[in-house]
């Protein structure tokens, strides 16, 4: 398998769905080795995780999160520092090297930063390319073209590849839609959410201030994520406003990092809402939990959202969800509000109505709560595992 | 024709917010006290302004007050500096004390907490003006006559207020689009008042001394006392040249290889060797001359940037918001009667927090960078918010309605 990121050094729900994927494919015993273009510690004993170096470079550091820079540290001593889309050139040639010394079946591919890897490594060892879609390009740039050089690679990539697998009929929709390619050739694997996986719960709550708050007859709002255009969160901020007009006793909690963040800090001053709206940055572990279990709400408000496992999360804490109908999770699931990402006012009004009813707070977690138990990744490694066999009826190991 | 110097340094440190988040919101309310070797460390800060600027610049000024008995300086020094000094730095706080010793140094009134509440809250900006004067009668046994706002924060309404409150004088940017063909060389009266007087600051001739002085693109660098004091001369019909600036001027915004303590030392001797010159203090320039016309200014003007309003603290969306948040807890606040949750919260109210979360990065912006010890004005806003839930949360606890 060709991936990027791996937990705990993901920037988001990448890594989380490949991490629980590969853990869920190990039961069906299918043996994996994990390629990722960087090194470092990770706890996974269910498969291989190698790292793609090329040649002459002793190793690659991850400077942060998977949009960031790399540090390349050669033999001879001198380093070098090398943007994304560089990044993922040197990834195939190291890619390419491992080809020839490798043995496995099938190649499975995660997204466009690996897909030229990917396909060099189908021209050398002419094994079939299995193109795992995420998100796409139109995705991450909030429904506009995005990058044509990003778009060069995916087009490609999806082209060349034997089958394409999507998260969600959403991604494959768009897909189709972007690029032209034939929906047969696709097809939906849905993320779900490991449960084993949950951190514990701490009793004392990290957000101090909005438990006293709460116990004030406070209602607290939660989006979690990266700060992002995709993710639509001005239109969560323009929805707090009306929402703040009506029950001022609301907080809003922002968690997470991204290009907008300064945008959305002065936007939330000039709704007259900045005393409504707290941005906490990037957060991982206590903070990072403790924001799902402190909110009544949890909304994802994205624009286009290939999967968007956050609900799941929250979930998972209590929390219900509000979600935009432009995400994958909504296809899965029932029990949580939907809402037209542009619609601010429906939005705010469905917030409203969460926030001044708990009767309709604890049904919506009650029952999501019980949808939620009953997710699991056994079908979705059903159904993969089946895909791999028709392209490999003899041995399966990837 | 006599000619006076008025040289008004103002003195001035924050309690900076330290890197204050939402987990510490309710847990710890000690927003101003970063590790000393932090950025935001107030401290540290002040260690270091005290060894650069005020030590040997007062240790110059306290020699030319002594060699030269006409030599006058007036200082306005807030209280949130003076505490600064008293907890941290004894010696610079004594070194202040013998300058006005001599007799030749004037205190002038302001705010306390150098605020903007003259704009929020009268109540509050009458009583930070008052704790200010307590303040300086304690420390140094003077009671002030003449008013400062926050950074010049001036308008006619100031104005009226100070000539109420029985102030004789008052202190502004002498800016061109108030004075229009006018000078600021001259007393004013300002619209609307009976008795008050208005000295205005000469900004080409100060900002010659605090921004340009080190400045080896200036066509007119290196400055020297010599060339100053004849620019100065050469005008014939001035009264006063209003020298207004940031004390930190010395040894701190202007380094010591600059020559600033040069320029500083031959100042007095070059100009008083004209007969007919002299240095006055703020009052005594006052109890001097008569105001020349009267000055009508309906919109606030202060010292800082080219727009010489209040957009560098109040003209962003995080500034407005923040700073009406803040004072949104006023009645809440006082009414909890607790004095360390009153001081936090004046402390807050420090114009400087607003300052820093400038957003006017190209020009001006270079001297808020030079000033702001948070990475960008967007961190200061977070730190600044944060601290103000804290607030909020010590009400709560209290039992008050937020």
């Amino acid at each position: 398998m060709l991936g990027w990121e791996l937990p705990p050094h993901n920037s988001g729900g990448l890594g989380v769905a490949c991490h629980q994927l590969c853990k869920a494919l190990s039961r069906k015993n299918v043996e994996i080795e994990f390629v990722l273009p960087y090194q470092a510690h990770h706890d996974a004993q269910f498969m291989t995780i190698t790292a793609a170096h090329p040649q002459g470079v002793a190793t690659v550091l991850k400077s942060g999160i998977a949009y960031d820079s790399f540090k390349y540290i050669y033999h001879d001593g001198h380093e070098e520092w090398v943007d994304l889309y560089g990044q993922q050139q040197l990834y195939e040639r190291a890619v390419a090297e491992m080809t020839l010394e490798k043995e496995f079946d099938i190649i499975h591919a995660h997204d466009w930063l690996t897909f030229r890897a990917g396909l060099r490594a189908k021209q050398l060892s002419d094994r079939p390319l299995i193109v795992h879609v995420h998100s796409i390009e139109s995705d991450r740039a909030g429904g506009d073209g995005g990058n044509p050089l990003v778009r060069e690679i995916e087009s490609m990539g999806l082209l060349m590849a034997d089958r394409v697998l999507a998260v969600s009929q959403h991604t494959k929709d768009a897909i189709i839609r972007d690029y032209r390619i034939p929906a047969d050739k696709i097809d939906v694997v849905h993320n779900s959410i490991e449960k084993s996986d949950l951190p514990e719960l701490v009793e004392q709550n990290v957000y101090t201030y909005l438990t006293a708050l709460k116990s004030r007859g406070y209602k607290v709002v939660v989006n979690v994520g990266r700060l992002t255009v995709q993710k639509g969160l001005p239109n969560l901020l323009r929805a707090a406003r009306l929402v703040v007009q009506k029950e001022p006793k609301t907080m809003f909690l922002i968690v997470g990092a991204g290009e907008q963040y300064n945008e959305l800090m002065e936007l939330a001053a000039s709704l007259g809402i900045g005393a409504n709206v707290l941005f906490t940055g990037f957060q991982r572990g206590q903070a990072w939990r403790d924001a799902f279990t402190v909110g009544d709400l949890f909304v994802m408000p994205s624009i286009s959202e290939p999967f968007g496992l956050t609900p799941l999360e929250a979930i998972q804490y209590g929390t219900p969800s509000l979600i935009s109908k432009q995400s994958g999770v909504s296809e899965v699931l029932l029990n949580c509000l939907k809402v037209d990402f542009w619609d601010v006012q429906e939005m705010a009004n469905q917030i409203v109505s969460v926030v001044q009813n708990d009767v309709l707070h604890d049904s919506l977690r009650d029952n999501m709560l019980h949808e939620y138990r009953r997710l699991s990744w056994n079908d979705s490694v059903d159904k993969l595992f089946g895909i791999y066999q028709q392209h490999l009826p003899e041995k399966v190991a990837v | 024709m006599s000619k006076s110097i008025v040289l008004y340094l103002h003195v001035h440190q924050p309690y900076r917010v330290r890197h204050y988040t939402i987990f510490d919101a309710g847990n710890a309310s000690n927003y101003f006290d970063a590790p000393y070797d932090g950025r935001e460390s107030n401290e540290r800060i002040l260690h270091k302004v005290a060894e650069k600027s005020y030590l040997p610049t007062n240790q110059r000024l306290l020699e030319l007050l002594h060699t030269h008995p006409e030599f006058r300086l007036s200082l306005s020094i807030t209280g949130t500096v003076l505490e600064q000094l008293e907890k941290w730095s004894p010696d610079a706080l004594k070194s202040f004390q013998d300058l006005v010793a001599t007799g030749q140094v004037e205190i002038v009134a302001e705010t306390y907490h150098h605020s903007l509440a003259f704009f929020y809250s009268r109540g509050e900006f009458e009583t930070q003006v008052d704790m200010h004067r307590r303040k300086v009668q304690q420390l140094f046994g003077q009671t002030p006559q003449v008013f400062r706002n926050t950074e010049l924060a001036y308008n006619n309404d100031l104005a009226y207020w100070a000539d109420q409150a029985g102030f004789k004088g008052i202190l502004a940017e002498g800016w061109d689009a108030v004075l229009g063909w006018r000078k600021p060389n001259y007393l004013y009266r300002p619209s609307y008042t009976q008795n008050i007087k208005l000295l205005l600051k000469n900004y080409k001739l100060s900002d010659d001394i605090a921004f340009r002085f080190g400045d080896h693109a200036w066509s007119e660098w290196p400055l020297t006392a010599d060339k100053f004091t004849h620019w100065l001369n050469s005008d014939v019909d001035a009264q006063t040249y209003n020298l207004f600036m940031d004390y930190e001027t010395f040894g701190e915004h202007q380094w010591h290889e600059s020559g600033i303590f040069d320029f500083l030392n031959h100042l007095p001797e070059q100009w008083l060797r004209t007969p007919g010159n002299d240095f006055k203090t703020v009052s005594e320039a006052i109890d001097s001359f008569e105001p020349v016309d009267t000055l009508d200014v309906p919109q606030t003007v202060t010292w800082a940037d080219t727009e010489r309003d209040l957009s560098a603290w109040l003209g962003n969306s995080l500034q407005e918001s923040s700073i009406k948040c803040l004072y949104a807890l006023e009645q809440q606040i006082l009414g909890s009667e607790d004095w360390a949750l009153i001081e936090d919260w004046r402390r807050l109210q420090t114009s400087d927090h607003f300052y820093y979360m400038c957003t006017k990065w190209f020009n001006d912006g270079d001297i808020h960078a030079y000033f702001s010890p948070y990475e960008s004005p967007y961190e200061a806003y977070m730190n600044f918010m944060n601290a103000y839930h804290d607030l909020r949360f010590r009400l709560i606890q209290k039992g008050i309605e937020v």
